[in-house]
């Protein structure tokens, strides 16, 4: 039978990290508690056995009630399992050993694994291992999952324990009566091993927290500091983005469109206008998304993500969620899958409707985009990043907005926040090529994936009939995007537009790759086409109605499964397409008016 | 002060021992696995403004709470001179 060992252990302990440093796999790692919500396996080789190594959401004890803390304790519970490591924090040994003896009541084979001893060593924490595991009847080592000391030692003890414990075996249903004997023995445990210098000087994240959770600097420096981050990902990311587009336009001209002369018209079209533009131009983006990827990553690890949920509580509050919503719809810059994922920390289903509901109007990277594409081809380059910025704002208007037409829902259920802020913890160099190297490798298989079948798709509706003239009237697209002309003339946005908006659909990596196939242009040719084609008011209106929607087919798919069934969806489609027109209505009317 | 208070009344940088909790089960064990049960001794970092939530430490462990799940919780305050 297969061997399988899940990693147990609270939120934020660190089993992330040692799943991906024994495995070597890329789970997600972050300094904010609950950020695993689903399970994720690896293999593992230890001694000659091949092992399936699980990483499970944290739990808080074996009553947990929120929904990742059912996927944990279902897990543990429903299937066969060699044993369970179990991974704690050291620094927190005195609530969280709790843990250790509720386990030990489902009769699963254990290793207790105390990370982060780094941290322990640093305040001075001394725990007498040998002694615990005597006491606890289990093999006990001190390991730094993110630094790797002691994992070698952990790897051997694995084999050993492996090696006495062959089968898998199923767990025994918890007893919760046993509650007031762990107690008990809990104090004796602590008292005996664990030492904790009496008198704790401040540390260096008190004295980080005295600016930061100012209580009124505290939210002006967060908005700074999102500043900074924002513009710091711009300024590195904007030029570079520039450069591969003007790489790319020149390989065209002197190489590429050489070579395919010998082609029949229609298919050199196809590969230069069709596939080598489309494709071309949205991978001049990856420089971009590295680096945005890179700066997500820095913050997700700071520990500032709770401290953000810390300062807009009271705000959120007003709209009947608190502050983790605010956080998830700060992950969903990144994504707004694993956002709504995230949600499953809240244990009130209407509350954990509402954030998904707010979550889609987040401006993800594949939006980003679209965006900074159109903001640098048609606005100058002072103006631009504000632009941009003005995006950023109105997504978080629209996402408060939905939550607060929806408070109804939550009202008088408001949900318990209790949640654990970590200290401040700076990243690690491999960590976050690791984080970053994870998120482009995903937009790298997206631009391999349905970015080439969408664009391939495009160019066939730009291209045919073959006798007519390219993305005219004519064609299959013009005869579609005719049809569509008076939803989307009033919004200022012409019939190329809408094609590219209508694809945009699945996924808003295809829009630009669309747009170049539709205007038969790359990268900086393109950037060129639409500043000549576009005013900023019609760009405007563009970004307003891409921003708001909806964010693709699988953030759509992911609210769906999550919220148990198609209304949510439906209404969250519904409700994207309604708000975009008629903000971009009005945005455009209005300023057309203003400036006429 | 009064011999006993609730956690969301009591100032920054006070502390207290926890003297009772009564709040629903399932939040109650929350508590206790985040180290908060009678008999600890926690202290009140701060406040945030607008009736935000309050930072609390307890043993080695800093938590968020929101003032109505802290008005659940009884506490002794200890005096003044005792807190750092
Ligand atoms: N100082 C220190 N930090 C660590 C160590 N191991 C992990 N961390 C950090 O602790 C934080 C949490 O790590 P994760 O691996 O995401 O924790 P997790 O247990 O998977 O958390 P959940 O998925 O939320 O349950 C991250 O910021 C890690 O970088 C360690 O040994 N020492
Ligand atoms: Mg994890």
């Amino acid at each position: 039978m297969k061997k399988r060992i899940a990693l147990v252990g609270m939120p934020n302990t660190g089993k992330s990290t040692l799943f991906n440093r024994l495995t070597g796999a890329g789970a997600r790692v972050g300094n904010w508690p609950g950020l695993t919500v689903e399970l994720l396996s690896a293999r593992l080789l230890l001694g000659d056995s091949m092992v399936e190594l699980v990483d499970l959401p944290g739990l808080h004890n074996l009553h947990g009630f929120s929904e990742d803390e059912r996927v944990a304790r279902h897990f543990v519970e429903s299937q066969p399992l060699n044993g369970i490591l179990v991974v704690l924090n050291t620094t927190q040994l005195e609530r969280q050993l709790a843990l250790v003896l509720q386990l030990r009541t489902l009769g699963l084979p254990m290793l207790l694994a105390l990370n982060m001893a780094d941290e322990a060593h640093t305040r001075g924490i001394r725990v007498q291992t040998g002694q615990l595991a005597a006491q606890l009847g289990m093999p006990v080592l001190l390991i730094s999952a993110k630094h790797g000391r002691g994992v070698p030692e952990l790897k051997q003890a694995l084999t050993e324990w492996l090696r006495r414990h062959p089968e898998p075996i199923q767990a025994r249903a918890a007893t919760l009566s046993e509650d007031d004997a762990i107690e008990h023995s809990l104090d004796e445990l602590l008292a005996q091993n664990l030492h904790i210098p009496a008198c704790l000087t401040p540390t260096r994240t008190d004295r980080i927290d005295r600016l930061l959770l100012h209580p009124w600097l505290g939210i002006p420096l967060f908005l700074l500091l999102m500043l900074l981050v924002f513009q710091a990902v711009y300024g590195i990311g904007a030029p570079l983005q520039d450069g591969l587009g003007w790489l790319l336009d020149e390989a065209k001209t002197r190489w590429l469109a050489p070579l395919v002369t010998a082609l029949p018209a229609w298919a050199g079209s196809f590969l230069l206008e069709g596939l080598y533009d489309g494709i071309g131009t949205v991978m001049t983006f990856l420089p971009i998304i590295v680096v945005f990827f890179l700066a997500m990553a820095v913050v997700e690890d700071s520990g500032y993500l709770a401290r953000a949920a810390f300062l807009m509580d009271a705000l959120m509050a007003r709209m009947g969620l608190d502050g983790r919503a605010f956080v998830m719809q700060l992950m969903g810059f990144g994504c707004n899958v694993p956002a709504m994922m995230g949600t499953r920390v809240m244990r009130s289903r209407s509350q954990r409707l509402v954030a998904m509901l707010m979550i889609p109007f987040s401006l993800c990277s594949a939006r980003l985009q679209v965006f900074l594409f159109f903001t640098t081809a048609v606005f100058s380059p002072r103006a631009a990043p504000w632009v941009l910025f003005s995006l950023y704002v109105m997504s978080f208007l629209l996402a408060f907005f939905t939550a607060w037409l929806w408070r109804g829902k939550v009202r008088g259920q408001a949900e318990p926040l209790l949640m654990e802020l970590p200290p401040y913890r700076l990243p690690t160099l491999a960590g976050l090529a690791r984080q970053s190297f994870r998120e482009s490798g995903h937009f790298l298989r997206q631009a391999g994936g349905f970015i080439v079948l969408g664009v391939a798709l495009v160019w066939f509706l730009t291209h045919f009939p073959l006798d007519a003239q390219p993305a005219s009237p004519a064609t299959l697209a013009g005869r579609l995007a005719g049809w569509m002309e008076p939803v989307f003339t009033p919004l200022g946005i012409d019939q190329l537009l809408s094609i590219a908006l209508l694809f945009g659909f699945v996924a808003k990596e295809v829009v630009i790759g669309s747009l170049a196939v539709i205007y038969g242009a790359g990268g900086d040719d393109l950037s060129g086409l639409l500043g000549q084609r576009l005013d900023w008011m019609q760009a405007y209106s563009f970004m307003l109605f891409t921003l708001v929607y909806t964010p693709c087919l699988s953030a759509l798919a992911t609210l769906r499964q999550e919220a148990g069934g198609s209304r949510y969806m439906f209404i969250s489609v519904a409700w994207s397409l309604a708000v975009a027109w008629l903000l971009s209505f009005t945005f455009y009317q209005a300023a057309r008016f203003l400036t006429a | 002060m009064t011999a006993t208070c609730l956690l969301d009344v009591l100032p920054a940088g006070r502390c207290g021992t926890i003297l009772n909790i009564e709040a629903p089960e399932e939040l109650v064990a929350r508590m206790h696995a985040m180290g908060l049960l009678p008999g600890r001794r926690i202290q009140v970092i701060r406040r945030s403004p607008f009736r935000g939530p309050i930072q609390v430490r307890a043993g080695q462990t800093d938590l968020i709470i929101r003032r109505s799940e802290a008005a659940t919780i009884l506490l002794r305050p200890c005096p003044e001179a005792d807190c750092a």
